[in-house]
């Protein structure tokens, strides 16, 4: 009995306490999230955003969550259901999972597994099947259109996102993404990958369906895409995890190519803010400039999106990554 | 231990239902929704075996990009599945036959390690201890040391079948207005601006 105690139970009430603590505060920072997204653009297009619910606003999130909670969730008659009810719950989990493999600090990270990279790649590429079956489970033509726009958009943007971690992989000579972090204690890979960071960072708004390559939702043609036909929780769940992988790709950039919780230098002043801290700070950075750009940028053409994705940077990353590897192998920085 | 083999458990028996309900179920898109799941639940066999790497490059590659396509060509396609499976059991012995043989060439291997577990040393490279590298290091070894042409080979072949395609399904298109960014954006002012004077009542 002391056995089953020590050796099952209570590492299993350890785990659901340390999932709880990752899940808990970010499905906060998505709901603050939203309610930054309204702030910044409302400051960019001089107007005040939410400011009745709450001191300036700041209760805003949760009427809106309460709203959706308790509105009625509608199922289309033509639809298909079990896929129609599955779709959302993909989605809105494959944002959670990935979560499991980030570091947040210095050995502070819940499943510190040596094929993180490749983890989160997998669960991004997955992302599209919730889009793809709630098109098709909704029975609508805008649905599906949304679905097959957003299908083929991701899966074209995952193949630079590929190369672009395979570089970001040739300098750091791990798949593990806290050794990943720490390859980059003398220098940020933004900085010798420049380029690569940038591609990395559009692929990944166009990975999560954000403006300027928010096709997939285009309400002026699709009156809101995959998602027309939800709503209440069900709608909840789309938003929640897209939002979710917002935060996800701000921290992917962040662990990639801005040194994950590590300082700008190791130097004093700097070293004394504990590691987490720069990692959150990172990812709000990265999510400024996501919001930044949605407030700026018109919408792609989707002609134009496909081009940018197969005929710009798929070549220009496989060149990069030809690059990165010669001068690696050339001078011998290659990591053992 | 009595963990992991519950997970077997549940892996496998999730995998084999999913498996024969890809070829039961009657909605195509049911069908390849099970097959994701059966692929899911093989990638955890293989996490359960420790192949952390090709557990995690089979999700990528067979869930993230083959089965997105299946899909979507299943839900494109408007095709009377029930129309089509008319006469499918004429081919049964067949199939059967197909199915047989490869669960002898499977037998055949698995079985010779147990009959001759001396048949594991014939290997080129031996397999290093779990403790000594990760298995994506190990992987790497092999391939790029000992199989390195064959590896390069198989990738070449991969290459042209994909040439292959793209040569078999490329077709001209008469009058089809392609958008050319660059004509559009060496275009001066000169070229196609002109200020005319339009006198009164007579037009350009």
């Amino acid at each position: 009995m002391v056995s089953f105690w020590s050796g099952y139970a209570l590492p299993t009430i350890i785990i659901i306490l340390e999932v709880l603590a990752i899940i808990i505060p970010l499905l906060v920072a998505v709901a603050y999230l939203t309610y930054a997204e309204r702030k910044v653009m409302a400051a960019m297009q001089l107007r005040q955003g939410p400011n009745i619910v709450g001191p300036f606003g700041l209760l805003q999130p949760m009427a809106d969550g309460l709203k959706l909670l308790t509105k009625e969730t509608i199922i289309p008659a033509g639809s298909n259901r079990a896929l129609f009810l599955a779709a959302p719950m993909v989605t809105f989990l494959l944002s959670l999972v990935a979560w499991a493999v980030i570091p947040f600090g210095a050995g502070l990270v819940l499943s510190n597994i040596n094929v993180g990279v490749l983890y989160l790649f997998a669960v991004s590429s997955l992302g599209v099947y919730g889009i793809i079956i709630a098109g098709w489970a909704s029975n609508s033509k805008y649905a599906f259109l949304g679905g097959l726009r957003s299908a083929a958009q991701m899966v074209s943007y995952e193949v630079s996102i590929g190369l672009v971690i395979v570089s970001v992989l040739l300098c750091a000579g791990s798949l593990n993404l806290s050794r990943i972090v720490e390859a980059q204690h003398t220098i940020w890979f933004a900085v010798p990958l420049f380029p690569m960071f940038i591609v990395f960072f559009i692929s990944g708004l166009a990975e999560t369906n954000r403006a300027p390559f928010d096709l997939p939702e285009g309400e002026s043609e699709l009156v809101g895409g995959y998602n027309v036909e939800y709503s209440a929780m069900t709608f909840a769940l789309f938003f929640l995890g897209e939002y979710a992988n917002m935060i996800l790709m701000s921290a992917l950039t962040t662990i990639l190519f801005l040194g994950g919780w590590l300082p700008p230098l190791g130097i004093p002043p700097l070293t004394w803010i504990p590691g987490p801290i720069w990692f959150f700070a990172k990812i709000a950075a990265c999510l400024f400039v996501f919001i930044w750009v949605r407030a700026t940028m018109p919408r792609y053409r989707y002609d134009q999106l496909m081009r940018l994705g197969w005929k710009i940077f798929l070549p220009f990353s496989l060149i990069w990554v030809l690059v990165t590897a010669g001068v690696l192998e050339t001078f011998g920085w290659l990591p053992k | 231990m009595i963990v992991q083999a519950l997970a077997f458990y549940l892996f496998s028996a999730i995998m084999v239902a999913s498996a024969v309900m890809v070829i039961a179920s009657r909605n195509p898109v049911h069908s390849v929704v099970f097959l994701i799941t059966a692929f899911f639940n093989a990638a955890g066999l293989l996490l359960l075996i420790g192949a952390e790497f090709v557990a995690m490059i089979l999700i990528i590659v067979y869930i993230g990009a083959v089965a997105v396509l299946f899909l979507f060509v299943v839900m494109m396609l408007d095709v009377d599945f029930g129309q089509l499976r008319k006469g499918a059991s004429q081919y049964l012995p067949l199939g059967g036959a197909v199915g047989l043989v490869l669960l002898a060439e499977l037998l055949l291997v698995l079985g010779g390690w147990v009959v001759a577990p001396s048949a594991g040393t014939l290997a080129l490279a031996p397999t290093p201890a779990v403790e000594q590298m990760s298995n994506t290091v190990a992987l790497g070894h092999v391939l790029y040391t000992h199989y390195f042409y064959v590896f390069q080979a198989s990738g070449v072949v991969l290459l042209i079948a994909m040439i292959g395609a793209i040569v078999l399904t490329l077709r001209e298109r008469q009058g089809v207005r392609r958008q050319r960014i660059e004509g559009q954006v060496s275009r001066r002012r000169d070229e196609v601006v002109a200020v005319t004077k339009v006198r009164v009542g007579e037009g350009v």
